[in-house]
């Protein structure tokens, strides 16, 4: 071995110390920054599933509105709106399924409200109901003919 | 002083420690298995009548940004002749409903827009940190703390279904509502939608409408020519619809 003893051998050794304090460093650095969860499921924070599954829900859902208000629903399943969900007229409701007395729901205005759906437009599907609204009703309130849970005119009534 | 009779017990109780350690807090929502899911949405242009419910819907549910769309709604017009260049607008992304169209004849319809929640996401693959992420249950989300707002994603969506926040400066999409459909809700887009010309679809769930719609109707999904793996399927989409 003495024959292959390199001249200046230490400054390789330096070298080779300086790489290996900055790959440790790097590490740490690295292990310091990625997130404990990065890749549990995929190359993402895992974490970052549960966070986004966590906010509030501001719609409650009809099932929620359906556990108190079953006599609306007795008359809306029978009805031409059965498939219309509370809150699609309603407005978003979490807050009063949650705590009833907190929030009172405002009625809503079905001058404004029935035409969203209603009035006539080409792109709507043949065979929805529409109507235009400035001719339809002579100025009253959709709701002084149709009762909004279950909108057909009953057989005894005469259409206007 | 470590003996090696400690040594023993110690490696195999670090070794699973550290299987903790790496996973950090546990879940938040217990009763929800990501596996037992696969999730997708149903879009029936039949029965859309651009009414703009679930584009408010959308927008109250997920505090989106006013002018800013993570579901919005098209107008199509098309002439007989001019397949390939259908007339297409959307005032606001249909947020107040559409007026009178400006035009008469020719086939006219609604289509309902929003992330695809690809298979094979173009977005999640050029993300550069990953806050773009493809989850277990099949849906695209961008972890907002993790997105450094380079764009990339917003010009790899061939849907155009991604925007900047216009505070926040990260990436958003539609997230399926994922805080809903984790907790047994459906979206905020299908539950205001009062025609069910949205559906929100459970692959995973062999009782799901889903699989008796799909064996019996015509669908299709967007731009199926990219090959991303849409789980958007639209029923009876015209081939004017790009």
């Amino acid at each position: 071995m003495h024959l292959t003893k390199f001249k200046d051998a230490e400054h390789l050794v330096r070298l080779a110390g300086a790489f290996a304090i900055v790959l440790v460093l790097f590490l740490l650095i690295r292990a310091h920054f990625i997130p404990k969860s990065f890749g549990q499921y995929g190359h993402y924070r895992g974490n970052a599933l549960a966070e986004l599954s966590s906010k509030p829900v501001i719609y409650a859902g009809h099932n929620a509105c359906e556990e108190c208000h079953s006599d609306v629903l007795d008359v809306k399943k029978v009805g031409k709106h059965a498939g219309v969900n509370c809150e699609a007229c309603h407005g978003p409701l979490a807050k009063h399924a949650e705590d009833p007395g907190s929030v009172v729901p405002q009625l809503p205005d079905t001058a404004v409200l029935c035409v969203r759906c209603h009035e006539e437009n080409i792109a709507k599907p043949k065979g929805f109901p529409q109507v235009v609204g400035a001719q339809h009703s002579s100025g009253e309130v959709c709701k002084t003919c149709h009762q909004p849970h279950s909108p057909l005119l009953s057989p005894g009534e005469k259409k206007s | 002083m470590i003996t090696r009779r400690k040594l023993i017990v110690l490696l195999p109780a670090a070794a699973l420690a550290w299987k903790y350690v790496l996973a950090g807090t546990p879940e938040t929502a217990p009763n929800y298995n990501r596996s037992e899911h696969w999730w997708g949405m149903l879009l029936d242009i039949d029965k859309c009548i651009g009414c703009g419910n679930c584009v408010r819907a959308c927008s109250t549910e997920n505090n989106v940004p006013d002018g800013y769309f993570r579901t919005w709604v098209e107008r199509y017009h098309v002439a007989g002749w001019e397949q390939e260049t259908p007339q297409v607008d959307s005032p606001s992304g249909g947020i107040k409903g559409f007026p009178p169209s400006r035009f008469e004849g020719g086939k006219n319809f609604f289509v309902p827009k929003m992330c695809n929640h690809c298979v094979d996401s173009p977005c999640t693959q050029v993300c550069p940190v990953g806050a773009t992420l493809h989850t277990p249950d099949g849906v695209v989300l961008v972890d907002e703390t993790y997105c450094l707002g380079c764009r990339y994603c917003i010009q790899a969506c061939p849907y155009g279904c991604r925007f900047l926040h216009p505070t926040k400066h990260t990436a958003e999409k539609c997230s399926l509502c994922y805080h809903r459909i984790t907790k047994g809700l459906t979206t905020a887009c299908c539950e205001n939608c009062p025609t069910g010309a949205r559906q929100l679809a459970d692959l995973k769930n062999p009782d799901d409408p889903i699989h008796e719609f799909l064996r019996t109707h015509s669908v299709q999904v967007l731009k199926p020519h990219l090959a991303t793996g849409a789980k958007a399927y639209y029923h009876d989409l015209d081939g004017s619809v790009r």
